[in-house]
């Protein structure tokens, strides 16, 4: 297949193994940022190729997995009252709340419904005036600008029963965090590629700097993978911490200007609470003064429930790199896809998932 | 920050919902496999039942005979490649068929929804009627019901269908050993694809076509050249990967497969990409896998590409003595990673 397999070829990745190899003369740890390059780490089993040297750490690039309890309940909340059409991408589906999942309160009655847009959550609201239909906008800066062109054109057809539940986060304020984090083991990052479609990367150039730490703009398949390896070892190796664009076929410095006209139009920067890291200033998007009739949680006076997040996985420590899942002891035990602790589990991106789908503990190398 | 970290380092509980029935139980995957293993099992006590193949071998008046039955919900009935009703004899046909059965005849139960167009359910007819006559097996008993419009949807339809098992001939899924060769009969995924290309709600364009069809004459002309083929299925929900994991499972064998040798169209790779999906787990209705001995897989795979349906059928992989109970995929890259049966549902009334 054209534009694909071009990215997975046998001999370019033998090629690159090699050359990490040779470029490697000491231990080094790289944090992949997005759940989007984990997974493609573990179905291709890259970290098995790569010399052992070369240690991958998962990041908190899952927007499912960071998503806190309070925004999962106040969707349960929503989906449960009477005339409400609740559309979310499916993987939200399955992460647990407190009392239950919406996949859950759709086998009770509620109107749930898997779109694969925003853009078909506000056809449903047209097709339907005298429902509420509600999208869960979930997600890094890479979906943002889709569903800020919902709420756009909701607000320009005037469609008025249409409205957003916002769990929208940065990635740069995250990093931020982790970086500033005094036992960070963080020695270079895979910045996530198609987050720089949208934004650019001008904005980690300051993190690099002042963390001393290589930033590769990187993309989701192996060669990509192995070429923003390379580059971080290359760096690590020559004292360097520079951001280095290795997903040039579609990240450019400034991103998108058209997408970002529509996101500063219609979102404004706000402070947002993680799983796992908790609270980050400036860290989200919430909907702009001038939309706020689109925020779900002012349709439904949902904004003041707040929702502790009990102790009882260790997915926070996953999300920051700190431990893989199978260090965990409840991986695989009672943790599992079907019955899930967190959301890592559950999630196409999480990483917990990605090690439970692909075997991690189970197959044997070689061969 | 570390210290306030600790505090929120917490997922929830899970969430035990087994009180209601949810869409997964009927998936194919590991929950439906739960309610057959803790529900269904143990209330009905049955050896045949519990054999867990794709049809029941019972033993009467000293013939074997090859007993199974299937319930198609598809949406939408009409699909490019098929319907519901040349499906729903395909499904239990392809099912007697891999159990080394030749189909005597079906039983079809609808159920239809008030308002129904009869225009529609007359195409369904016959369709039904043209997929057993290319069978040869007649329908031969039937039943229809009519539930109010919002308590159905459409059409739903039963068939069972019974087959005399061929002499000589003895497939079970626990009969695979290390050094056998794991076979597919052609391209995986087409049928899953094409409906939800059909499908509303999912705006993609696709030629495909369902691979919805009887794999009869593809089993005769493996079985007349391999009558000792070891074990074979037809890779419906849940796809190969899925058929593959009860084979390992049911023999305690381990088995390899090499991704790069799996025969999937461009197409289905492409939407796969789109949707998220790995082919291996979508589902064919008119594909086997047969797991064969090796003195015989050339043969076999000879036999199988002289056939209309079979031109491309391949080796994909093989049974080994490592990882037993475990289906293991060598990457186009060379890494390894375990096929697991698939979790939750990926495309619901698939079938």
């Amino acid at each position: 297949m054209r534009h694909l397999d071009e990215y997975r070829d046998p001999a370019a990745v033998r090629i690159l193994i090699d050359q990490i190899a040779a470029a490697t003369t000491q231990p080094w740890t790289i944090m992949e940022v997005c759940g989007g390059q984990t997974h493609s780490i573990l179905k291709f089993g890259l970290d098995e190729l790569l010399p052992p040297t070369i240690r991958l750490i998962h990041g908190p690039g899952c927007p499912v997995c960071v998503t806190p309890l309070e925004q999962i309940d106040k969707a349960l909340e929503i989906a449960a009252r009477s005339g409400v059409i609740f559309c979310s991408f499916g993987d939200m589906l399955r992460v647990p709340g407190s009392t239950g999942d919406l996949l859950s309160a759709k086998a009770r009655g509620a109107d749930v419904r898997i779109v694969y847009s925003p853009l078909d959550a506000l056809k449903i609201a047209a097709r339907e005036p005298d429902r509420r239909v509600v999208f869960f906008a979930v997600g890094f800066e890479t979906t943002a600008p889709a569903n800020a062109m919902a709420v756009y054109r909701a607000a320009q057809a005037g469609i008025s029963n249409f409205s957003l539940l916002m769990a929208h986060v940065l990635v740069p304020p995250a990093l931020t965090a982790l970086l500033s984090d005094p036992d960070s083991v963080i020695q270079a990052l895979l910045a996530p590629g198609h987050v720089c479609v949208v934004t650019g990367y001008r904005a980690y150039e300051p993190l690099a700097a002042r963390y001393r730490v290589p930033i590769i703009v990187t993309g989701f398949e192996p060669l990509d993978l192995l070429r923003g390896v390379l580059a971080a070892v290359r760096q690590l190796e020559a004292g360097e911490a520079r951001v280095e664009n290795q997903y040039e076929r579609v990240a450019r410095p400034d991103g998108n200007p058209s997408a970002r006209d529509v996101l500063d139009e219609v979102f404004a920067v706000a402070n947002r609470k993680w799983r796992g890291l908790g609270e980050i200033p400036a860290s989200g998007y919430a909907l702009a003064p001038a939309y706020r009739a689109f925020d779900a949680e002012v349709v439904f006076g949902l904004q003041h429930l707040a929702v502790e997040e009990p102790r009882d996985c260790l997915s926070g420590l996953v999300l920051q790199g700190r431990i893989r899942p199978t260090e965990c002891p409840q991986f695989g035990a009672r943790c599992t896809p079907e019955h899930p602790l967190g959301a890592t589990m559950v999630s196409s991106e999480g990483a917990c998932a990605a090690y439970f789908h692909y075997g991690r503990k189970a197959v044997a190398h070689g061969g | 920050m570390s210290n306030r970290l600790e505090s929120l380092l917490a997922c929830p509980l899970p969430i035990d919902d087994d009180a209601i029935v949810q869409m997964a139980h009927g998936g194919g995957g590991r929950k439906m496999a739960n309610l057959i293993e803790r529900l269904f099992l143990p209330a009905f006590n049955s050896p045949a039942l519990s054999a867990l193949g794709d049809g029941a071998v019972v033993e009467v008046g000293g013939e074997r005979l090859a007993f199974s039955t299937d319930t198609f919900v598809v949406s939408p009935p009409f699909f490019p490649g098929g319907d519901i009703g040349s499906l729903a004899i395909h499904g239990t046909a392809n099912d007697l068929a891999v159990c080394g059965a030749e189909p005597i005849g079906f039983s079809v139960g609808l159920v239809l929804e008030e308002g129904f167009a009869i225009d529609q359910l007359r195409r369904i007819i016959a369709s039904l009627a043209d997929a057993s006559a290319a069978i040869g097996a007649p329908i031969l008993t039937g039943d229809t019901k009519v539930v109010e419009r919002g308590k159905g949807d459409s059409v739903y339809i039963n068939t069972s269908g019974i087959g005399r098992m061929r002499p000589g001939v003895n497939v079970a899924p626990d009969r695979a050993v290390a050094g056998d060769v794991v076979l597919v009969s052609g391209p995986v995924g087409d049928h899953g694809i094409a409906v939800m290309a059909a499908r509303n709600g999912i705006e993609f364009e696709t030629t495909l076509h369902s691979d919805s069809a009887p794999v009869l004459p593809l089993v005769r002309a493996l079985l007349d050249v391999a009558p000792e083929t070891k074990a074979m299925r037809d890779p419906t929900r849940g796809g190969l990967a899925t058929a593959l994991c009860e084979i390992a499972d049911a023999s305690r064998a381990g088995i390899r497969i090499d991704e790069a040798a799996v025969p999937v169209r461009p197409e289905v790779r492409a939407a796969c990409e789109v949707l998220g999906f790995d082919p291996l787990y979508v589902a064919c209705e008119g594909r086997f896998l047969a797991i064969v001995p090796p003195h015989r897989a050339e043969a076999a795979l000879d036999a199988l590409r002289a056939t209309a349906d079979g031109e491309t059928a391949c080796r994909i992989g093989e049974v080994v003595a490592d990882d037993p109970g475990r289906v293991v995929l060598r990457t186009r890259i060379g890494s390894h990673r375990r096929l697991d049966r698939l979790s939750g549902e990926q495309l619901p009334r698939i079938c």
